[in-house]
């Protein structure tokens, strides 16, 4: 079962629960909940199985409808997008778990839009041609502006407002690209793509290396690289807490795309276009650290720190791959782990808006808020976590990033954006929690009482410290797997001879 | 015919960018119109400018591509829901903003 259909189930088993729930009636919540959060446990199962398949280094490579490889739609899953599928059915059970608590119930369909959401990133991570990954973008993208908007508010529309025209933008280049690489190679197969590059002569080369460049210019959106990430903070802030937690994986999602297509496509097997992305990846990536670092300097809300931490670890993540094969290992190791991290910092700033109705989550004290050391507890892991503090696996993917690039200004730039993280977190974390349990002992008559913390954050937000820390002490199996993942995509003609056959 | 492709995909282009620059949501959403008819049609010419040939190779000695107008298609399609999610946006902050101002505000 896994091995004939593997790679199509985590695109039909969400769309057959968003398509399920749709029909459901609005009193039914019970049901909706219950079986939208069936679909997500189901999903990391899947993600699971799937990774147990890919264990020994084989590609599952799925033809829909049986058509051969370049004509036909093929989906493909190597030990890459296996790892990415893992890491964003895990980050959306907990989201989910977290939205139950009352998030969901803001506004109609939020269970249809999230399983849709899901749809369109795991069809993301799994499609085999450019212009399905183009679909699924629009697929993800669509379910994302409902869910960005979900609950809805003033600021949240005009920030939301900002993130659907800067993608509609995004999407025309995407097509404009798509079709100039079409227009020069006559395909958008990537295996096909990856064959077909180093026949190219002088006149296609042009227009294909423009589609390419382009492309990164989507990417590079769609990742909030500098100086395309302007939308991210504001938006990723305004969100509901779930919403933004989800949307950790979302930058990763083009991040991946330029991985694929920086291995497969534009690979050192390309011909004249062999590393058409390298020289402007380290660059980009030490440029979106300092932006990165400084905001997250400048924030004054606990969402828009978070918000910068992830520019901070996209900055991290597309300088590991430029470190070669232990670089992309690092990095791959580094990913699910800042997303974890980040997600958790979003969580602790939903559930710190709603303890402290007066303040939100403002870096400033407030007498108000209740359980400080519960909240206090996992904002500190969270922290330690994003910021790259031992014991935690950020520490460890750091330290093997660092040393896949032994370059001073590399070494100058992630250690002091590093140190922006751990001021900027600290000083937060103390004004947040450290005078709230100050002024706690203070009588305070005829305050409205606040509500407890609800049955469903607890196990969201412990979740996600489980998952971090179980990163952390499972990292030598971990990295062997990154290891192994980085060494499968740098050898592009493994995957080329999956797809199409021959040898 | 190349030439009047190419200034037509040209004309649209620069429109849709110039009223995409504006700052009021309406003439944004007319220029994301604009710019997709534009790529629409730069897609249509991508599978390279045929004219009365069939889509059949062997059936004549340069055939016209069929890939590019499947494309298309699907573009037009995605294009058309994500007009119409704009227009609604647009509506809506309008409404809660009070402003048809892409930055909330009048300047």
């Amino acid at each position: 079962m896994i091995a004939a259909h593997g790679p199509v189930l985590p695109l039909l088993l969400p769309l057959t629960v968003a398509i399920i729930l749709l029909f459901l009636p609005r009193r039914a919540q019970g049901l909706t909940q219950g079986l939208s959060l069936s679909g997500g446990l189901l999903q990391v199962g899947l993600a699971l199985l799937l990774l147990r398949t890919l264990a020994d280094g084989t590609q599952l490579v799925y033809r829909l409808g049986d058509w051969p490889a370049p004509y036909g739609i093929v989906l493909v899953v190597d030990r890459l997008a296996a790892w990415l599928l893992l890491t964003s059915a895990l980050l959306a059970l907990c989201a989910l778990i977290y939205a139950l608590a009352g998030s969901d119930r803001q506004g109609r369909h939020f269970h249809v839009l999230f399983q849709l959401q899901m749809f369109g990133i795991s069809g993301a991570f799994v499609t085999g041609d450019l212009f399905n990954l183009f679909v699924f973008f629009e697929v993800l993208l669509m379910a994302s502006y409902s869910l960005l908007l979900h609950g809805g508010g003033g600021l949240r529309t005009l920030a939301g407002l900002h993130y659907v025209i800067l993608n509609l933008v995004g999407s025309a280049i995407f097509l404009l690209a798509a079709g100039l690489i079409y227009s020069s190679c006559g395909s958008l197969n990537f295996a096909h793509l990856a064959q077909l590059m180093p026949g190219l002569d002088d006149a296609q080369l042009a227009l294909a290396r423009t589609g390419g460049l382009l492309l990164l210019v989507v990417f590079a959106l769609k990742a909030g690289i500098m100086p395309l990430h302007l939308w991210l903070p504001a938006a990723y802030a305004e969100t509901s807490a779930p919403v933004a937690a989800l949307f950790a994986i979302m930058t990763k999602v083009g991040l991946y795309a330029i991985l694929r297509l920086s291995t497969l496509v534009f690979g050192s097997n390309a011909g004249a276009l062999a590393g058409l992305y390298q020289p402007w990846l380290l660059p980009l990536a030490l440029l979106t650290l300092v932006v990165g670092g400084a905001g997250v300097l400048a924030a004054g809300r606990l969402g828009r720190l978070a918000a910068y931490l992830i520019i901070l670890s996209v900055g991290t993540l597309l300088t590991a791959f430029t470190g070669g094969a232990a670089g992309i290992a690092a990095g791959l190791y580094y990913l699910p782990h800042s997303s974890f991290a980040t997600a958790l910092l979003f969580l602790c700033a939903g559930t710190l808006r709603r303890l402290r109705p007066a303040s939100g989550d403002q870096l400033v004290a407030d007498g108000d808020l209740p359980q400080p050391l519960l909240l206090g507890g996992a904002f500190f892991v969270a922290a330690m976590a994003s910021s790259g503090l031992p014991p935690f696996a950020g520490f460890i993917a750091k330290l093997l990033i660092l040393q896949a690039l032994p370059q001073a200004l590399v070494w100058g730039v992630v250690l002091l954006t590093a140190l922006a993280a751990v001021i900027a977190l600290a000083r937060g974390g103390s004004l947040i929690f450290l005078a709230a349990s100050g002024t706690m002992a203070l009588p305070r008559g005829g305050r409205k009482p606040v509500p407890k913390t609800s049955p469903w954050e607890l196990p969201a937000i412990g979740g996600l410290l489980l998952l971090i820390v179980f990163l952390t002490l499972a990292a030598e199996p971990a990295l062997k797997f990154t290891q192994a993942s980085a060494r499968q995509i740098l050898e592009p003609a493994q995957y080329v001879r999956a797809v199409l056959g021959g040898s | 015919m190349e030439i009047l492709i190419a200034l037509i995909i040209g004309l649209l282009s620069g429109c849709g960018v110039y009223l995409l620059l504006r700052a009021r949501t309406f003439t944004l959403v007319l220029g994301l119109t604009l710019l997709s008819y534009a790529i629409n049609l730069f897609l249509f010419a991508t599978g390279r400018l045929v004219i009365g040939q069939p889509p059949v190779i062997g059936a004549t000695s340069s055939p016209a591509d069929p890939l590019p107008q499947a494309l298309v298609l699907t573009a037009i399609v995605i294009g058309f829901a994500m007009t119409a999610f704009a227009i609604m946006l647009s509506l809506r902050a309008q409404a809660e903003l009070g402003s048809d101002q892409v930055d909330g505000e009048r300047p």
